[in-house]
């Protein structure tokens, strides 16, 4: 009954999580007439010691990180915020519901064209239009994509507001879990509303949210798509806003340098499982399930 | 008694007022961008960006969508239904075949008894920490002589460690007893599967046919690799290449968006609060 799972999870996940192994050692390109070369640990030494690589390198995997240490907790407690408000049974609820529910079914593409028009550089830009606005033409117009010091800024927003909702979902269906009757006990105890949600609701759905912060970590390192988007139409910062696999796409499909990003990859999996491993650890010395 | 009613009531109003006022903040947060979208996709090319203006609906026409469709009814710039249909068909087959083959290893794992099931279970648990795109450079390099089809866009993403490990754990937590029953009455696990625990798994089944829908529906990074042909062409991609076009052209990208984005939406909105039920009933319990 396993078998076309594990099949198909050994041709397309084992396989070339294999393979990306065995082409780190090597030079490697796509339709070349030179035959590939085994260069041994070159590849990954050129990471840490070739000007040009290792710069960069080291320069996405700083994006990387200020990404997730901004996204992670910033999303998982707007998240819970927003599931704790839209749980509540006011009238004209289903409406906000909806409204929240929406950029879910966005995909990434439309939302990079969305947002880069709200971001656009000139008094035409939505964000500038309304900032000018509201202070009277005071503040001048600002590239907000293309500046250095906004770019990464930007990025975030924009995952943020697609992606949110989706943690929100999962919580508001662990806060629905929680029974109603230690909600009641409490208040016969007088227990302010904000007591309630430190002993009763955070209690009640803490596997969940763990889950959710491992599962934003887990996303929040793999940026890509949003950074690429917006590169291909040249209307980012790219140097402050690549990332990791943006660097492991650019390298190995746009350079046809196969070899080295696949050493990338490989530390980026690394990168990956070290900071799961780490994360489950902590959370399993705190007692956790 | 009368006072302390009387400032309850106050406070009670209060707190709505807060509560209304935040969901009001949110709400246009989240909506404001959908609403760009759409007034923009009516408006002409050169007044899509221009600042506050457009937010008012004037201006509005159906000229952005007309030329959208005459744009592409061609072969060489492939055709709105083309791009339609390869999503769709790559969609439903990641989706359904997905739902099938990992609850199917779902249920092996937390029923069935089997030699290596300790080791097999060990693997999927590892897997869903591997994301695919650590691994898209080297299947891309694996699979290069079958780009620019529709079969090497679904298959590597029908199996799914995750989803396995989500019906894992929902089947683990539903009694045996009635399964136990079929089974002293003779039927195979097959038959126990389809007729017993699949009925019963609905939110389960639901949970992970959305979870999949969502990611694939817009996925990005594995047809910038496999696809270069206008033919076999999925939606996002299109989208992404459309907006890159020098002059931008954004009323008709955002029409595109819009053609791309609607039929999604009416479904999910129809669909919501079994949505969000389903969600809330099975989803991974941490």
């Amino acid at each position: 009954m396993a078998a076309p799972a594990f099949l198909l999870l050994g041709i397309f996940l084992v396989l070339p999580f294999l393979g990306a192994i065995i082409m780190s050692f090597f030079r490697l390109q796509l339709n070349s007439p030179r035959a590939p070369k085994f260069v041994g640990l070159e590849q990954y030494a050129r990471l840490f010691t070739d000007p040009d690589i290792s710069s960069t390198f080291f320069h996405s995997l700083a994006n990387n990180f200020t990404f997730a240490a901004v996204v992670v907790p910033v999303q998982t407690l707007l998240a819970l915020g927003l599931a704790i408000l839209i749980n509540r049974k006011l009238r004209g609820m289903a409406v906000f519901r909806t409204v929240f529910f929406m950029p879910l079914v966005f995909p990434l593409a439309l939302v990079a064209v969305i947002w880069r028009l709200i971001f656009a550089r000139d008094e035409n830009g939505l964000l500038n239009a309304v900032l000018s606005a509201l202070s009277g033409g005071a503040i001048a117009s600002h590239d907000w994509l293309g500046s250095a010091s906004t770019a990464m800024a930007a990025i975030i927003i924009m995952s943020v507001w697609q992606s949110v909702s989706f943690q929100m979902i999962i919580l508001l269906g662990a806060l629905q879990s929680v029974p109603q009757d230690l909600y009641e006990a409490a208040s016969i105890d007088r227990a302010s509303k904000f007591s309630q949600l430190i002993h009763v609701t955070i209690p009640g759905i803490r596997n969940t949210l763990i889950f959710v912060a491992l599962l934003t970590t887990i996303f929040s390192l793999r940026l890509f798509d949003q950074v690429y988007l917006l590169d291909q139409s040249g209307s980012i910062n790219i140097e402050s806003t690549q990332t990791v696999m943006y660097q492991v796409i650019t390298t190995g499909y746009d350079l046809n340098n196969i070899g080295q990003g696949s050493a990338m990859a490989v530390v980026f999996l690394a990168i990956v499982a070290a900071v799961a491993i780490v994360q489950r650890r902590l959370i399993r010395q705190d007692g956790g399930s | 008694m009368m006072p302390r009613t009387a400032s309850l009531k106050r406070s009670r109003l209060a707190s709505n007022i807060g509560q209304y006022s935040l969901l009001l903040v949110f709400g246009l947060i989240f909506f404001i961008p959908i609403y760009y979208l759409i007034m923009g996709s009516f408006r002409p090319q050169e007044k899509v960006l221009s600042g506050l203006g457009g937010f008012l609906p004037t201006d509005l026409s159906l000229d952005n969508y007309e030329s959208v469709f005459n744009r592409f009814s061609n072969d060489t710039t492939g055709h709105v239904w083309q791009f339609v249909g390869v999503s769709v068909i790559v969609t439903v087959v990641v989706v359904v075949g997905g739902l099938l083959v990992n609850s199917l290893a779902g249920y092996a794992l937390a029923r069935l008894k089997w030699r290596g099931r300790g080791l097999a279970l060990a693997i999927v648990t590892v897997l869903t920490i591997i994301p695919f795109e650590a691994v898209a450079l080297p299947l891309y390099y694996m699979l290069a002589s079958s780009r620019n089809t529709i079969y090497v866009q679904a298959l590597p993403f029908v199996a799914s460690a995750f989803s396995i490990f989500l019906f894992y754990t929902f089947f683990l937590g539903i009694p045996g007893e009635v399964e136990e029953a079929a089974r002293i009455d003779g039927a195979g696990p097959f038959r126990i599967f389809f007729q017993i625990v699949l009925p019963m798994s609905r939110p389960a089944f639901a949970t992970v046919a959305i979870l999949t829908f969502l990611a694939q529906w817009g996925s990005y990074l594995w047809p910038v690799l496999m696809v270069s042909d206008t033919n076999v062409r999925p939606l996002p991609l299109e989208l992404s290449v459309f907006q890159s076009s020098q002059p931008p052209e954004w009323g008709n990208v955002l029409a595109f968006g819009v053609i791309f984005v609607i039929p999604v939406l009416l479904v999910f909105l129809f669909f919501q609060r079994w949505f969000i039920t389903s969600v809330a009933s099975s989803a991974v319990k941490g």
